[in-house]
């Protein structure tokens, strides 16, 4: 098995549920795709996460109904620094999305989607502790893994892998 | 001063905080759960974690690929092997690699087994904290067994790291089938006798009937996964479902529960023991001959004989050894069912030896969020029920 080749036009992906079902609804939330491995990405714009979240979990041609994971990527010391993931997974179509917002290095914040999927609440927090990204509307946004009066964010890549800072 | 994190609860004139853990015996490594209770009765329950929290995740990003393995056996020790063929099968993912049949049968074969000692684990500590001091023993005996598989093929009993990416670390050792086939033999009559130590018992029933209610709905919401999803009447296995390593080549059923309380969890692992067995049982029987790694000279360690006869296969020992091996740039996220639910690693490369990231989904971590909603309403001994029932590991949340 050989890598395919990865397609990043967004007019070859359009035929994609979720994607054409992103575009039907507003065309300026999907800012790019990216099918790579047999997985589709689907970069969305900061302010229409939540709404983008609830759109395919609701939605009867996408159903994802089931938030399998969130993370986060720094990209340090490039802008837009971090990024968020979001896996998505619907049981009926046994498919998984990734929808990826970008957030820049400053002051990086993006909606909470706690009110769509209850679960998200400790993948958040996870991602508030260790990369010191804020969730608005987040009903508990504390530190999970860290002690509470911790400085700094430790998987950030400028946060040293040993020794002290 | 307060306790961290009593400040979030605000206690009414009617309740008090008990303060549970993080050095209970029932909460199963070292949980902190502060308990709102009003009398007897839990009002809301605010798990408190981290307590081994090791920066797993940050530890990666400076190992080699290789070298992860060994930190994914730490991050889940009742369940080793799953969770090194989740990554391996990320990385796997990620390089476009093919493996070959003798190496996947042998990955499903190791993980059932792996499937079923964690299992029992649960089920004696289970029984344990709900009073049952026999099963402990006698689950502890027989996982003893898979133990002393492991400890055959790959040299170690719990931290076994024996798979490889591109494969295995070596074939299976002279004897080792055998010892594989007298413990399939013995198993499902050993199931019969923790079954019959706690199926029929009444004080068992009376404590796990109707405890710890979750609905499918909550369930899906709070991202369940695992046997408790699937005794909420969620049917859904990421080895039927979504399968991997060669999943589609056996044949098992998958237990589903529409009561989702505490005893529909518990007969659904008890069942999952049994499909597990089985599918060890067609491994055995339809072994494919052949090789246990990839043909990948720059990714898999060269044969032994190949690196005392020929030069080339000794540079790339080396150079793998010393420098490790690159992957194309890019990024996957691959799912197992582990035993405790979705298992999913997700792995950005940017073309170099190291990993940019490795995100670990633990299944655990997910699952735990749910106790605050089957504890609620219910009495404070319910919660040593409900917390065995979600089977979580510690290790695996704080990572």
């Amino acid at each position: 098995m050989s890598l395919s080749p990865t397609v990043t036009d967004l007019a070859q992906l359009k035929d994609r549920p979720a994607v054409a079902r992103l575009m039907a609804w507003k065309s300026e939330a999907v800012q790019g795709a990216k099918f790579d491995r047999d997985e589709l990405s689907i970069y969305v714009g900061r302010d229409l996460i939540r709404e983008a979240c609830a759109l395919l979990q609701s939605d009867a041609a996408t159903k994802f109904n089931f938030l399998s994971d969130i993370t986060c990527v720094d990209l340090y010391p490039s802008e837009p620094r971090f990024e968020i993931c979001y896996h998505l997974l619907s049981h009926t179509r046994k498919e998984r999305v990734r929808l990826k917002v970008k957030l820049a290095g400053d002051d990086p914040s993006v909606e909470s989607i706690t009110s769509v999927w209850p679960g998200a609440n400790f993948f958040e927090r996870e991602i508030f502790d260790l990369f010191g990204i804020r969730f608005e509307g987040h009903p508990n946004l504390r530190r999970i893994l860290m002690p509470d009066d911790w400085e700094g964010h430790p998987l950030r890549k400028d946060y040293p892998v040993e020794g002290y800072r | 001063m307060p306790l961290p994190g009593i400040a979030t609860l605000d206690v009414t004139e009617n309740t008090m905080i008990l303060n549970m853990g993080p050095q209970h015996p029932s909460t199963h490594g070292v949980l902190r759960l502060l308990l709102e209770i009003d009398g007897e009765t839990v009002v809301r329950m605010v798990p408190d974690i981290g307590y081994l929290h090791t920066g797993i995740e940050k530890t990666c990003e400076a190992k080699f690929y290789q070298q992860v393995v060994v930190l994914t056996d730490r991050i889940d020790y009742l369940c080793p092997m799953t969770n090194n063929l989740c990554y391996v099968l990320a990385v796997e993912k990620l390089l476009g690699m093919e493996i070959p049949p003798r190496a996947q049968w042998m990955r499903v074969m190791l993980n059932e087994l792996t499937r079923i000692a964690s299992h029992l684990v649960w089920l004696g500590t289970h029984a344990l904290d709900i009073g049952a001091m026999t099963v402990f023993l006698y689950c502890f005996r027989e996982r003893e067994e898979i133990l002393r598989i492991f400890e055959m093929v790959s040299g170690q009993r719990m931290m076994t790291s024996y798979f490889r990416v591109g494969g295995l670390a070596m074939d299976a050792p002279l004897g080792f089938f055998e010892k594989v086939k007298k413990f399939v033999d013995i198993f499902p009559s050993r199931v019969d006798e923790y079954e019959g130590l706690l199926t029929g018992n009444r004080i068992w029933i009376e404590r796990l009937k109707g405890v710890g209610h979750l609905s499918a709905e909550d369930a899906i919401a709070l991202g369940m996964t695992g046997p408790a999803l699937r005794a909420s009447g969620v049917d859904w296995d990421l080895r039927r479902d979504i399968p991997y390593t060669g999943y589609e080549n056996f044949k098992f059923k998958v237990p589903v529960s529409q009561d989702g309380d505490v005893w529909a969890r518990y007969v659904g692992r008890v069942r999952e023991l049994r499909e597990s067995i089985g599918i060890v049982k067609q491994a055995l029987e339809g072994m494919p001959e052949g090789r246990i790694k990839a043909d990948a000279p720059k990714v898999v360690l060269p044969d032994r004989e190949k690196m005392k006869t020929q030069m080339e296969a000794l540079i790339y020992h080396f150079k793998i050894v010393t420098e490790g091996f690159t992957v194309p740039a890019g990024e996957v996220y691959q799912a197992i069912e582990s035993p405790r639910g979705e298992m999913g690693y997700y792995i950005m490369s940017d073309g170099t030896a190291k990993p940019y990231r490795v995100h670990m989904r633990s299944p655990s971590y997910a699952n735990l969020q749910a106790l605050n909603k089957m504890c609620e309403g219910r009495l404070i001994a319910d919660v040593v029920a409900a917390i065995g029932s979600i089977d979580i590991v510690l290790g695996e949340i704080d990572r």
